[in-house]
């Protein structure tokens, strides 16, 4: 292998110069030009949102297409001078947080023996994970609800986490199986030869090696936690309930339906985390979602 | 429990059948007593497996069981299942051509099948776009992008951003944006074009195009980048070599890119079939699926119908539904891979052998 890489990088070197060319600067116009219409597209809305919330609804009344003039803070600043705002972020982290653990947890664990084990009834197992696809929250809420109400769960953080939890089994499963029967086989031996045992083997080496396929499992869990929106809307009935970020902004635009400015800053705050998010973990979604029907 | 499977060790290679290049020495940890080991090895199985299919059992798998069950009753969801009446198929047939008896056919056909039917062919319409529109668009902007310029990180960064907005600051967005006094409603009036009356969402025909937008908005971006993806993996010597024989750009992709991106878009294409037959949370916040349902799914009916009407069997019985098209695409989706990879598993299983 090593000494194959040495032509072969060789030649794509001098196959790209002889790519650019070919295809010569002619098209990167097009290229350009598309870029920049979808990232307008993008971002234009985005932009606008941003800058409403900058803007007083006497000045959106008059012309929705200005620049704030003057800029206006009290809309931010009502929001985040209130406490409701922070605290459904802090729900909203703490119910997306204790999801990821939970399910990167229960996920790999599962995976595990499902990947290298040999067992009577292991495909089994796996096609009951697998066909949990095929079951959407959206299919079992009513029940789902009727469940968690005799659980006691309604309300509360438990019945959001746990169904969460339950609903990205399939997706980890799906994920962590291939990634975990990828791991050789001369390493399990190895171990074995050592004397370690396939429980040690687990902790000592599943774990540490696991670590990539575990870190893009629990962001997928964690941006569908935090982003979710049907279960929230059933489950947290009543006063003292944990109220997610995004039911939270619908609460508010149903609350202050004729307050535009706020409705664009609050909509505006909502989406900061997520995007942070993102940024940091752009490479590990893509990933993911491309690697998770693949799998 | 079939503890008597014969071989007793994990997936090592002195188990391992199947694995004859990797040597034949028997290593395994205990190969005193196979017997002891055995039972071991299911405790261990239990403890590992036990605690995520417990989970998974007891709120994916019995809900589900229970929606099928609730879906044969009548049953106003306010009182105890007890009290529920056991009404077979009727709230299917209810749904589907607005029950069997002739009497009262006419008037639960105007309030459970059209409602239905208006709901699944939005369903199907936004699949079918998304096949006609989204898919031609992501492709074309993939293939335009994937070359290198400057600030292509970024761009692909800020296409795929709106995938990760929860559908519900997205929707509140675009309510801002389109409403009837809104920004877009007076650029469109300023060119002097004239606006649907009763606002974007809300126009009888406008309403569902507004709303597929918004979604192409929220969704495109995914296709995009999977496409990119997909094209980063082609060989570049094959459009080199095409180019060099004479082909056009739009000959190399036609006859080697869009080719050997095929599973790339097939992912895409389940990913989509699925969301949208599942779509909700997008609809709902937008008013719910529009005031007469210009753009209400099933999940939006089903939803309204379980929360506002109260009607836990119908509301069941069109869950199921949901779920029976969702497994139908999954299936066809299923056998789509496994002829893909029993066609390109062997060169595949050789390639690994040949790197160890």
């Amino acid at each position: 292998m090593a000494t194959s890489t040495i032509p072969e990088t060789r030649t794509r070197r001098r196959s790209s110069k002889a790519r650019t060319q070919l295809t010569g600067d002619s098209s990167i116009y097009v290229t350009i030009f598309v870029a920049l219409v979808a990232v307008g597209l993008t971002l234009g809305p985005l932009i606008y949102l941003a800058l409403g919330g900058f803007r007083s609804n006497a000045q959106i009344a008059a012309d929705p297409n200005a620049l704030p003039d003057p800029w206006v803070w009290q809309n931010y600043w009502n929001i985040l001078s209130n406490g409701t705002f922070w605290r459904f972020t802090f729900n909203s982290l703490v119910v997306a947080g204790a999801t990821t653990i939970g399910v990167v947890a229960l996920g790999t664990m599962a995976a595990y023996p499902l990947a290298r084990y040999r067992f009577r009834g292991r495909e089994g197992i796996f096609v009951v994970f697998t066909a949990g696809l095929m079951f959407p929250l959206t299919v079992a809420i009513f029940p789902l609800f009727l469940l968690l109400q005799d659980l006691g769960w309604v309300g509360g953080y438990w019945g959001l986490i746990v169904p969460q939890v339950a609903f990205a089994l399939p997706v980890t499963v799906i994920i962590m199986r291939p990634f975990l029967q990828a791991l050789p086989d001369e390493l399990e031996e190895a171990s074995f030869m050592d004397g370690l045992t396939r429980v040690g083997f687990f902790f000592r080496m599943i774990l540490p090696l696991a670590k990539p396929g575990m870190v893009t499992v629990g962001v997928l869990a964690f941006l569908g936690s935090w982003n979710g929106y049907l279960l929230p809307l059933v489950i947290l009935t009543g006063r003292d309930a944990p109220t997610t970020l995004p039911l939270g902004v619908t609460q508010f635009q149903g609350q202050n339906a004729s307050d535009f400015a706020g409705i664009m800053a609050y909509t505006f705050l909502a989406m900061i985390p997520a995007l942070v998010f993102f940024l940091m973990m752009e490479r590990r979604i893509v990933d993911g979602l491309s690697g998770a029907v693949k799998g | 429990m079939t503890a008597l499977e014969a071989s007793g060790t994990g997936k090592g290679p002195a188990a391992d059948v199947i694995a004859p290049a990797a040597g034949s020495h028997p290593v395994t940890p205990a190969t005193s007593n196979s017997r002891r080991d055995n039972r071991r090895k299911w405790i261990e199985i239990a403890i590992f497996v036990g605690p995520a299919l417990i989970v998974f059992l007891t709120f994916v798998v019995f809900p589900m069981v229970m929606a099928a069950r609730y879906s044969l009753y009548k049953w106003d969801s306010r009182q105890p299942f007890e009290l529920a009446e056991f009404i077979g198929f009727d709230n299917y047939t209810r749904a589907l051509i607005g029950g069997t008896d002739p009497e009262t056919q006419e008037i639960f056909w105007k309030a459970y099948a059209e409602p239905f039917w208006n709901a699944v062919g939005n369903n199907f319409q936004i699949i079918a776009l998304s096949m006609l529109i989204q898919l031609p668009v992501a492709m074309i902007v993939a293939l335009v992008l994937n070359r290198r310029f400057r600030g292509r990180s970024g761009v692909r960064l800020i296409i795929f951003a709106p995938y990760v907005l929860a559908e519900v600051t997205a929707g509140l967005m675009w309510m801002m944006l389109l409403d009837p006094r809104g920004p877009i409603t007076t650029m469109v009036q300023s060119i002097g074009l004239p606006v649907p009356s009763q606002g974007w969402l809300e126009d009888p025909t406008w309403g569902f195009w507004t709303f597929f937008f918004i979604v192409s908005w929220k969704y495109i971006g995914l296709a995009i980048i999977l496409f990119l993806a997909g094209l980063a993996g082609v060989p570049q010597e094959l459009q080199e070599a095409a180019s060099i024989d004479g082909a056009s750009w739009w000959q190399v992709q036609w006859r080697i890119n869009i080719p050997l991106i095929g599973p790339t878009v097939r992912v895409w294409a389940f990913l989509s079939i699925i969301g949208s037959i599942q779509l909700f949370d997008m609809a709902w916040v937008l008013n719910k699926g529009g005031s007469t349902g210009q753009y209400s799914t099933i999940a939006t009916l089903m939803v309204d119908i379980g929360t506002q009407r109260n009607d836990g069997g119908y509301a069941s019985a069109l869950a199921i539904i949901m779920f029976i098209f969702s497994m139908t695409a999954a299936l066809i989706y299923m056998g789509l891979i496994m002829r893909r990879d029993n066609t390109s598993s062997p060169t595949g299983k050789s390639k690994i052998k040949k790197g160890v």
